[in-house]
């Protein structure tokens, strides 16, 4: 057993996914020597070499673009987009190739991409450095979109993602990379891992079901902790998967607890929370005591850094909208 | 009438008159082996090397892929293609270059690559889908080393280059064998080049030294801007300042784009990298069959350019120099009524897709959610009074 970041998590992940198939290469700016501007790649151009951990020119779409030619290929290209906010450049070539090449060709040709993209705020940064851009993949029909959230799921995640024959917007919450610590069973194999388009209690309760992905899956378990002081008992879900949605977990918490509150760092409006309520209102209408209530980032640009913590769901902003719904 | 606020830019001699992106004749730099009077011509770098039977050959190719447009324009014009995008004009340009191919080289077309699809034994009926309505496009690339035709403009020279890439990972690029040497051609236009991906493709073919051929169809109109709103120099001569070679060819010329693509090709397959070649034609028909070209272009130019007719010039050759009998065009006049038999009766019959179909092929392994809202618009359409 090893205790490892997610940083260190992901970057045995793809140690892992590159022995394993000689076909996947992993593409993108500074991922080669300097091993990612995260150091997620670190290492793996020494090992395996120019021709398969590749350093692009600085052009997003080139790097998209080139991995469509390298996928009918047959390659498995892994693409880092430096910072979510530096994704649009490349957004033609995912939106109108990527996720349409399969179904343009009537499933002649795979486009076993993954695209990852290091998401969220919190870490002090300039501007399009802290964007939460997953509503807008999550709603181009082709692509699948995932985010881990803790270390373990970083290792298995990224490996289920390159194994996927369908091309994954992979998420990575950037300001948990380098910080907690979590026990990596190494024996463990990707059979022992849950599915990669599974969402997953990781709280039991009986009061609300807290939903969550990527960074706010951590926010979300210490307001569930904090309101567990206040005599409330929080369900907490990992939702992990975000297209397709993985509703099954999800209705049946909130059959148990009538309640539901879902909290991400992007913007509210049209955000993932948008559709997991709409889907909760259709298919447990009668066992709801209160609407699902959602909690997110502003309806405005990603603001300065100096107040991005007030901007981000916290702990008080998500226990704010507990306390609303349970007052239903 | 509105008056222009923004000063024409003015930064020395207009580029565009003194080497010409449009200039009547293509410039000086224009590399030909056959005038538009069907006469042979030496030039100092390339040099056609195939016997009479390829010309032949060729002549073939270009009437029959022009026959291929004109009944898929006269099919748009009977309702049966919601639009057609003609490549009248550009058939030595497409065939030239088709004809140099291996059979292990790629092509990644536009949507208007008919020719080259006719060199890859491409079934035309396939692509008549596209514009029908019934697909979108749906032939297996790998069948044919013909990609899909793409119709954001430019977006295909990256996935060329991507697929170059992967050539030269798969050790098939400088071995020295001629079966075996692979390398790619993308097609796109005057237009495409002022796109960013087009840039993009170039920069990262050049830095990857990967074996692509970049093969620009000026046809001097992207819908109704001239070539002189894309750039102010020849197109070919951009391909310097991204460190590889550019040349431009008379797209007119089938002997010409055979022999500039051929050496492209060898310059590639060697591992030698990129070169960019501008075909210099023009687009005699409209950019669709939904376009208006006489809005924004004069009927006097498009007369000249008849003058240089890539077929006519090629007849005239083979007549002049008693190379072919009427036996000959007899046989391919006949051959040309067998292909429009065979659109017009094709089209028809081209199998109609089913409401229910779209939900396949979105993934590869179906989302249940998207299998779900296939179930449930099955059975809302088997609601229906009448339905089975």
């Amino acid at each position: 057993m090893a205790k490892i970041t997610l940083a260190k998590g992901l970057n045995a992940g793809l140690r892992a996914a590159m022995e394993k198939d000689p076909k996947v290469v992993v593409m993108g700016e500074d991922v080669g020597k300097l091993g990612g501007v995260f150091r997620i790649t670190d290492g793996l151009q020494k090992d395996f070499g120019e021709d398969r951990v590749i350093d692009t020119p600085l052009a997003e779409s080139g790097i998209l673009g080139t991995a469509v030619g390298l996928a009918m290929r047959g390659y498995r290209p892994v693409c880092e987009i430096q910072f979510d906010g530096f994704v649009y450049p490349a957004y033609d070539q995912i939106v109108s190739q990527v996720a349409k090449i399969h179904f343009r060709s009537q499933g002649k040709v795979k486009m076993p991409i993954v695209i990852r993209i290091p998401f969220g705020g919190g870490i002090g940064a300039v501007e399009h450095h802290s964007e939460s851009p997953e509503a807008q993949f999550a709603h181009t029909p082709g692509l699948k979109v995932v985010s881990c959230s803790n270390p373990v799921d970083g290792y298995f995640m990224i490996q289920q993602a390159i194994a996927c024959d369908d091309p994954v917007v992979f998420l990575e919450p950037k300001r948990q990379y380098h910080a907690d610590k979590a026990e990596l069973d190494e024996s463990l194999t990707l059979a022992d891992a849950d599915p990669l388009f599974a969402s997953r209690v990781v709280r039991e309760g009986t009061d609300l079901t807290l939903l969550a992905y990527g960074p706010t899956v951590k926010t979300c378990m210490q307001s569930a902790e904090a309101a567990a002081g206040e005599g409330k008992s929080i369900e907490v879900i990992d939702l992990r998967t975000l297209s397709p949605l993985d509703m099954d977990p999800v209705l049946a918490s909130v059959r148990k607890t009538g309640r539901a509150v879902v909290a991400h760092e992007a913007h509210v409006n049209l955000g993932m929370g948008s559709e997991v309520a709409a889907r909760i209102t259709e298919e447990c209408f009668y066992n709801l005591e209160a609407p699902v209530l959602r909690v997110g980032g502003f309806d405005t640009p990603y603001p300065p850094s100096r107040i991005e913590e007030e901007w981000l769901p916290d702990l008080d902003r998500v226990l704010d909208a507990v306390d609303r719904s349970l007052a239903y | 009438m509105t008056e222009n606020v923004v000063p024409k830019a003015e930064f020395g001699p207009d580029l565009g008159e003194v080497f010409g992106p449009s200039h009547a004749d293509g410039g000086p730099e224009l590399v030909q082996l056959l005038t538009p009077e069907g006469e042979r011509v030496e030039h100092p770098e390339f040099s056609f090397d195939l016997d009479d039977e390829a010309i032949k050959g060729f002549y073939r190719d270009m009437v029959l892929t022009r026959r291929i447009d004109v009944e898929a324009t006269a099919l748009q014009r009977h309702g049966e293609l919601g639009i057609w995008a003609q490549l009248l004009g550009q058939e030595a340009a497409q065939i030239g270059s088709g004809r140099a191919l291996a059979p292990q080289d790629f092509v990644f077309p536009t949507y208007r690559e008919h020719g080259v699809a006719w060199c890859r034994d491409l079934d035309p009926l396939r692509l008549l889908g596209l514009f029908r309505g019934v697909d979108q496009g749906g032939w297996d690339p790998n069948a044919n080393n013909f990609g899909l035709y793409t119709i954001v403009i430019g977006a295909q020279t990256l996935h060329a280059v991507g697929y170059a890439m992967g050539m030269q990972r798969d050790g098939v690029v400088g071995t020295g064998d001629p079966e075996r040497d692979a390398a790619v051609v993308a097609y796109f236009g005057d237009g495409a080049s002022s796109q960013g991906d087009v840039n993009e493709s170039f920069i990262f073919a050049a830095s990857y030294n990967a074996p692509v051929i970049f093969f620009c169809q000026n046809n001097q109109w992207a819908i109704s801007e001239p070539i002189e709103r894309q750039s102010r120099i020849p197109l070919y001569q951009r391909a310097l300042g991204f460190g590889f070679p550019g040349v431009r060819v008379d797209g007119n010329d089938v002997l010409a784009c055979y022999a500039v693509t051929q050496a492209a090709l060898q310059r590639a397959h060697e591992g030698s990298g990129p070169t960019l070649i501008e075909a210099y034609t023009y687009r005699m028909g409209a950019h669709t069959t939904t376009d208006d070209p006489t809005r924004y272009r004069l009927s006097s130019d498009v007369e000249a350019w008849k003058l240089k007719d890539p077929i006519a010039r090629v007849k005239a050759y083979l007549v002049r120099n008693g190379l072919v009998d009427q036996d000959f065009f007899d046989t391919i006049e006949e051959e040309a009524e067998q292909l429009g038999h065979h659109l017009r009766e094709g089209c028809k019959t081209l199998p109609e897709p089913s409401p229910l179909s779209v939900f396949d092929n979105v993934y590869v392994d179906q989302t249940p959610e998207l299998a779900a809202q296939k179930e449930a618009y099955a059975a809302y359409l088997a609601s229906f009074e009448g339905a089975h």
